[in-house]
């Protein structure tokens, strides 16, 4: 076993142990902590696939992630109030079903992130991170402007949506569920990178003339890739949505964009276990800075900061020794 | 709807996107010259607006208040060039992005730190305030036509430095030929501190002129940021005519989208929806005007082929 | 036609004022190694890449193995039998030898939609890759990281990517590039083997290599072929030696 294996089976054992010993000294806060690290992380690592194989530095996705949160906001909304969200051409009513709301999160996503990759990637470089990132405020600013959803003050979910069998209340329940979507979905992504399609999409990023010339088409690539990671990011924004019974146009606010990426690059580009890391290191910072300081972005930019100038690899790289950066 | 609605808000189109060529221009300039993709040029906006209303407020002078903003604009830029932003340039974008990002966080809660969540006003100075009654008898804020012609003047300018002055002409050098200006003696080091710098002073020019007819607060400089970056996306990267032509089309498609689409539904709607479907469409269009752009010209409308 | 693999007609292309193809004839014929000469800024590169796709004639056409391809971009033609390599290697270098291969049979078999099932595992796909890789030499290196590799090895991996496809013609640009003698010698064994499986239209300032293996010359001078011919008739053409050799004769 590598060193990496080592550090991603001690992440998987704190992701299991952590919440079970803080359901048992009744520490909820803990949990949802907990909770919020493996959603993000799960935003982040539908990022990775296209950043990390492909090298598509998406600066937009957490249009994505707002989607998801507003197909949760809006399904439960209507099922809370008793209104059709469509009387025509036929009746299509609200529901609280986790798996009804996961589906239409990942479908609509799937969709947009197509269509924003269909434009998007006719452009490469600094031209696709602008407007990746431009597209994001688009639907942010869209979101504001529709009232009917609460506009800019968003929509309130009174009760966490169910999931058969689970009673999503418990919040040691909920996580375990957030935790074995992770986990599928880390599965995913590792048989992902390691397939046909990985290897293409992988070289696509290093040397897309090569790929073009052995009859490949990148293009292709990259926007099938970008839609998949548009996807797993959506059912995350499903997911944080329930976690906070609530959705908002700040789901879509770029800074949340540029934190899936800086979750990324603090666990190390590329590397399986990367975004989780990053993600459960932002939590903490947040919470053991933000406890110190009301100004803790100071500190947590200052830090970044230093990670980009001075610390290629992430921590995982710092960890597992032997930096697996690419420019 | 009458003619001097529609030409005041082509005049407020106007002022807007004029206001964004001064954010839009140091962008695509540092882009240019330097390669570096620079998500802090917001900061910089902001850091004027404030420089600005603490000024003014301690001086009473609004135009030592925009000497401020220059100066301090100016200042925050070359420090951040020389500091951080030199040791970017030979990086990737990635890596860019996440340097810039994580100065983003500083500026805004240093800002915050010192000058708190409220916002701050910057007045209008009384030479300048009140309406003008222009040709065909429209009354329009004579601020705002100040705004017009500073932005006019500062572009006019910009295009002769380039043009016509010796650091203009490293300037275009240094887009085309890094190695090559080096090899000739120009100090590149000096000449991307002064173009960073100079980028900067536009950008907190624009931060305390906005500053006056909006609040001076934090947060202030990022929509104007991402704005900035559509603009030179429409316009083509390193383009400064492009992104005064970019500057202009988002500034009017923004103005005159919000006030004329609700009203153009409302031609075959009742007006609350009209009003509703035309502001959601309104916060769009700049992106759709982006989007169709894009599909036309990859690389933008003067950019050069990738 | 069925004795011309690769064929290009009137092929013109201009940047601005200037012409860097005019009217460029050539064709290859089966086994043979037909080599593209000419001083720099003649041309070359801008044929190769109206051969490959990656550029759009002004006029003109391209045909392989009797089909027009003028209309196809880089891939297609690449699916419809062209094997390429490049001058300035493009290799993925963060992955290994084996991936780089694999790569190639992975185009050649048109099947790089499936996301499950470890590539490496792949029977077929390693047999293919595996045949490429014993036929240049690298079978052994197959597990190292391309990034490692020598500039030598990385030429003949260059060549066997480009095996993996079957292809019907390679095209060559500078495969010789950067090579000392030694890495010549071998990689001008490889290709002299080389053209009874694919004929080769070759692109190369080497001309120890060019007059070792060429079956035919094609001389490119500002755009135009001045003189195609045998090595002989290439040597003694005056032409040839005024517009090119000029110096050495």
């Amino acid at each position: 076993m590598t060193r990496e294996s080592y550090v991603n089976l001690a992440c998987l054992a704190g992701l299991i142990l952590i919440p079970l010993w803080a359901h048992v000294s009744d520490e909820p806060f803990t949990i949802t902590l907990a909770t919020r690290a493996v959603i993000l992380a799960l935003a982040a690592l539908g990022l990775n696939i296209a950043l990390g194989i492909g090298g598509l530095v998406s600066f937009g996705h957490a249009v994505f992630f707002g989607i998801g949160g507003y197909a949760m906001g809006i399904l439960a909304h209507h099922a809370q109030n008793y209104t059709p969200i469509a009387e025509w051409p036929f009746l299509i009513e609200g529901t609280k079903s986790m798996p009804i709301i996961w589906l239409l999160a990942t479908v609509v996503s799937g969709i947009v992130a197509f269509l924003i990759g269909l434009l998007s990637l006719r452009t490469t470089g600094v031209y696709f991170i602008m407007i990746t990132l431009a597209f994001g405020q688009m639907l942010f600013f869209f979101s504001i402007s529709w009232a009917e959803y609460g506009g800019e003050d968003g929509l309130a979910i009174y009760v966490r949506n169910g999931f058969p069998g689970l009673n999503t209340l418990v919040p040691l329940q909920f996580y375990g569920l957030c935790l074995a979507i992770l986990l599928l979905a880390l599965a995913f992504q590792w048989r992902l990178a390691k397939s046909p399609f990985g290897l293409a999409l992988n070289a696509a990023r290093q040397v897309p003339n090569r790929v073009k010339a052995v009859g490949l088409n990148p293009f292709k690539l990259q926007l099938v890739a970008f839609t998949i990671s548009g996807m797993i990011t959506g059912l995350a924004g499903a997911l944080f949505a329930d976690l906070n019974r609530f959705v908002s146009p700040t789901m879509f606010s770029w800074q949340l964009s540029g934190e899936f990426i800086v979750f990324i690059i603090i666990g190390g580009t590329a590397r399986l276990f990367g975004p989780v890391i990053g993600a459960a290191l932002f939590v903490i910072i947040e919470h053991v800075l933000g406890g110190i300081s009301d100004y803790w972005h100071i500190w947590f930019g200052f830090l970044l900061l230093g990670i980009v100038l001075f610390g290629k690899g992430g921590v995982i790289g710092l960890l597992a020794g032997g930096a697996k950066a690419h420019d | 709807m009458s003619a001097i609605l529609v030409i005041e808000q082509l005049l407020n189109g106007l002022q807007s996107g004029i206001m964004l060529f001064l954010m839009a221009a140091g962008l695509t300039l540092v882009f240019g010259v330097m390669g570096l993709i620079n998500l802090a040029h917001g900061s910089l906006y902001m850091v004027g607006a404030f420089a600005a209303a603490a000024a003014s407020a301690a001086t009473g002078s609004f135009f030592l208040g925009l000497v401020a903003a220059l100066i301090g604009a100016a200042a925050a830029g070359a420090i951040i060039e020389l500091t951080v932003l030199r040791r970017l340039y030979a990086r990737d974008h990635l890596d860019q992005v996440l340097a810039t990002f994580a100065l983003i966080l500083i500026f805004s809660e240093g800002t915050r730190w010192v000058f708190g969540s409220f916002p701050l006003f910057l007045d209008i100075p009384d030479l300048l305030s009140g309406p003008v009654t222009l040709p065909g008898g429209i009354q329009y804020p004579l601020y705002r036509l100040t705004l017009i012609l500073i932005g006019l003047a500062v572009a006019a300018g910009l295009f002769w430095l380039i043009a016509r002055t010796r650091v203009g002409i490293r300037i275009r050098a240094g887009e085309n030929d890094r190695e090559m200006i080096a090899a000739l003696g120009v100090d590149i080091d000096r000449l991307y501190t002064f173009v960073f710098a100079l980028g900067a002073a536009l950008a907190g020019l624009a931060g305390a002129l906005v500053g006056a007819i909006q609040s001076v607060q934090v947060g202030m400089g990022e929509p104007v940021l991402i704005l900035a970056f559509v603009v030179i996306v429409i316009g083509g990267i390193g383009s400064i005519k492009g992104a005064l032509i970019g500057a202009l089309l988002v500034g009017l498609t923004d103005t005159l989208g919000s006030i004329f689409l609700p009203q153009l539904f409302r031609l075959f709607m009742d007006p609350a929806a009209a009003s509703q479907i035309g502001a959601s469409l309104a916060s769009m269009a700049i992106y759709v005007l982006m989007a169709a752009v894009l599909i036309w010209k990859p690389t933008g409308l003067f950019g050069a082929k990738a | 036609m069925t004795d011309v693999i690769l064929e290009t007609r009137g092929l013109r292309k201009a940047f601005g004022a200037l012409q860097a193809t005019d009217d460029v004839s050539i064709a290859l014929r089966p086994g043979e190694i037909h080599a593209i000469i000419g001083p720099n800024g003649a041309g070359k590169s801008t044929l190769i890449g109206q051969i490959c796709g990656s550029l759009a004639p002004d006029s003109g056409q391209v045909f392989l193995a009797g089909q027009d391809v003028t209309g196809k971009d880089t891939a297609q033609r690449a699916q419809a039998g062209l094997g390429r390599t490049f001058q300035i290697s493009q290799l993925a270098m963060e992955d290994t030898v084996m991936q780089n291969v694999l790569l190639g049979a992975l185009g050649k078999s048109a099947a790089p939609w499936r996301f499950f099932g470890a590539v490496l595992n792949d029977k077929a796909l390693r047999k293919s890759a595996m045949a490429a890789l014993e036929r240049v030499g690298l079978a052994d290196e197959q597990a190292r990281v391309t990034a490692e590799l020598s500039h030598g090895q990385r030429r003949q991996l260059e060549v066997a990517v480009a095996l993996t496809l079957q292809p019907k013609a390679f095209v060559m640009d500078e495969p010789m590039a950067g090579l000392g003698a030694e890495g010549s010698a071998r990689l001008t064994k490889l290709l002299d083997g080389l053209r009874h499986e694919a004929p080769i239209l070759l692109v190369e300032h080497d001309m120890d290599a060019v007059f070792a293996l060429a079956d035919r010359i094609s001389v490119l001078v500002s755009g135009q072929i001045i003189a195609t011919g045998t090595v002989d008739e290439i040597r003694t053409d005056t032409r040839v030696r005024e517009a090119y050799l000029g110096d050495e004769a």
